[in-house]
């Protein structure tokens, strides 16, 4: 299109009068919001003509506008489309509030999540922590266990059971004497726990004459879970018996506590 | 992006008027269509002016002149979202309106006008007879240049823009040909802008 021919035609001042067809008017639009230059040319020529037409107003109007603005709000023909803009304005400025309420809304469930998280992988960590413990105890209980099974399993370990005595006919014990290494494991699953204050002493006996050698307490008794206690035996013990002392040991058993009693069969 | 044209619309508020209506009018009309009233108040500020000059050239009763150019800023706050700029010019559809209410007016039976040389007059009488113009018109200066005008381009204004003739009316009117009213017409608007643009 030969924009300069299109311009100095004469359309742009009719098209600015409106005094083109509906048809002929939409084309000079489109035109104008392509071509820049048309645009200028169409600018100029409604600033000329709006200095025309103002050079023809008997006054300035300015002090109109009050009187317009009150009929704005008022005029019932006015009403309903007065309504809409003012709701878009609202919107508008709503919209800006509704975002930031939104964003704060949007912040605090986000917090609130994140503290809950943190809570949840604490808690997370804390039974992975226990998990832990009890998966070592378990392995320290196994280990145990095939040691126990180890020392009984040995072919110089020798049973001697324990019977029960006078004060506790129901108690029992065992004790696994290993000869080779002097070492005397004493099973004391079958003992009752001993009263507050008190503890058993594990004696080594030899007969003609009747000598007690104490092997030691059973530390803890309460605490340890399969109640099997090693001590060291050097002793060519011929009995093993368990008393109930009080707190520290004895350095003669009391022998009306003796618990269990049992003698070493001979080789 | 609303937020964004909210604040766009108030910042431009503080332009300068001349500012407004080239560069900042696309989104100040779109400000108008959504019912800001400060939009309004520039929209009136830009317009009302030339609204009231085409207006008074058709009543020719300032009173009266004054009444239709409230009730045609009523009409332009209330059709404003009508308004599509894929159809015309905003100025072109203020004048539209202005005409129309205008020669409703003077049509009306409440309207009794003495002057019944309505026919013959336009506004280069108007324009002669005035002694008070707005600060924004080199009134002598267009005064001079009015006088220098052709009549033949005083007549072709007058009808083509004042009065909102078509190009047959005008020919008829004038008995010029059809098809010379769009290039005269164009001569006459760049004898106009010479002496109103710098």
């Amino acid at each position: 299109m030969d924009i300069q021919k299109y311009i100095s035609s004469g359309i742009l001042e009719l098209y600015v009068y409106g005094a083109l067809s509906e048809k002929e008017s939409s084309e000079v639009s489109h035109v104008l919001k392509e071509y820049p230059e048309v645009k200028a040319e169409v600018e100029e020529i409604e600033k000329a003509l709006l200095t025309l037409s103002a050079a023809t107003a008997p006054n300035n109007a300015e002090h109109l506008i009050s009187s317009i603005k009150e009929k704005l709000s008022k005029s019932p023909t006015g009403t309903a489309p007065v309504a809409t803009p003012v709701r878009s304005i609202n919107w508008i400025t709503y919209s800006g509030w509704a975002a930031s309420l939104l964003l704060l809304i949007g912040l605090f469930v986000f917090f609130n999540r994140t503290s809950e998280l943190r809570e949840e992988l604490q808690a997370a960590n804390a039974r992975n922590v226990q998990m832990e413990e009890q998966i070592a105890n378990a392995r320290e209980d196994a280990e145990k266990a095939e040691e126990l099974l180890a020392v009984i399993r040995d072919r110089n370990v020798q049973r001697i059971p324990l019977k029960g005595q006078q004060v506790a006919p129901e108690a029992f014990a065992s004790v696994y004497w290993n000869t080779q290494e002097n070492t005397a494991y004493i099973d004391a699953k079958e003992l009752p726990e001993p009263p507050r204050g008190k503890v058993y002493q594990v004696w080594s006996l030899t007969m003609q004459p009747l000598t007690p050698t104490s092997l030691g307490l059973l530390a803890n008794f309460e605490a340890d879970d399969n109640k099997v206690f090693s001590l060291e035996n050097p002793n060519q013990s011929e009995a093993f018996g368990i008393t109930l002392e009080p707190e520290g040991g004895s350095e003669t058993p009391t022998m009306d506590q003796l618990y269990v009693l049992g003698t070493v069969a001979a080789p | 992006m609303p937020l964004f044209i909210f604040l766009h619309g108030s910042l431009s508020y503080f332009y300068p008027a001349s500012h407004y209506i080239f560069m900042q009018q696309d989104a100040l009309i779109l400000e108008l269509q959504k019912g800001n009233e400060r939009a309004f108040e520039r929209i009136y500020h830009l317009y009302s002016e030339s609204t009231y000059g085409i207006i008074f050239t058709i009543i020719r009763d300032e009173k009266v002149a004054e009444e239709v150019l409230q009730d045609v800023f009523l009409k332009i706050w209330d059709k404003a979202p009508s308004y599509n700029s894929d159809k015309g010019r905003f100025f072109t559809w203020i004048l539209n309106i202005a005409r129309n209410a205008s020669i409703d007016k003077i049509r009306s039976k409440d309207f009794k006008n003495d002057q019944q040389n309505l026919k013959t007059d336009n506004f280069v009488d108007i324009l002669e007879a005035k002694t008070n113009f707005s600060e924004a018109v080199d009134s002598i200066g267009l005064k001079k240049y009015i006088d220098a005008l052709k009549p033949v381009c005083k007549k072709l204004i007058d009808y083509l823009f004042f009065k909102g003739y078509t190009q047959k009316e005008t020919s008829e009117e004038l008995d010029i040909p059809l098809g010379t009213v769009k290039t005269r017409n164009r001569v006459c608007i760049d004898k106009l802008r010479a002496m109103v643009i710098k």
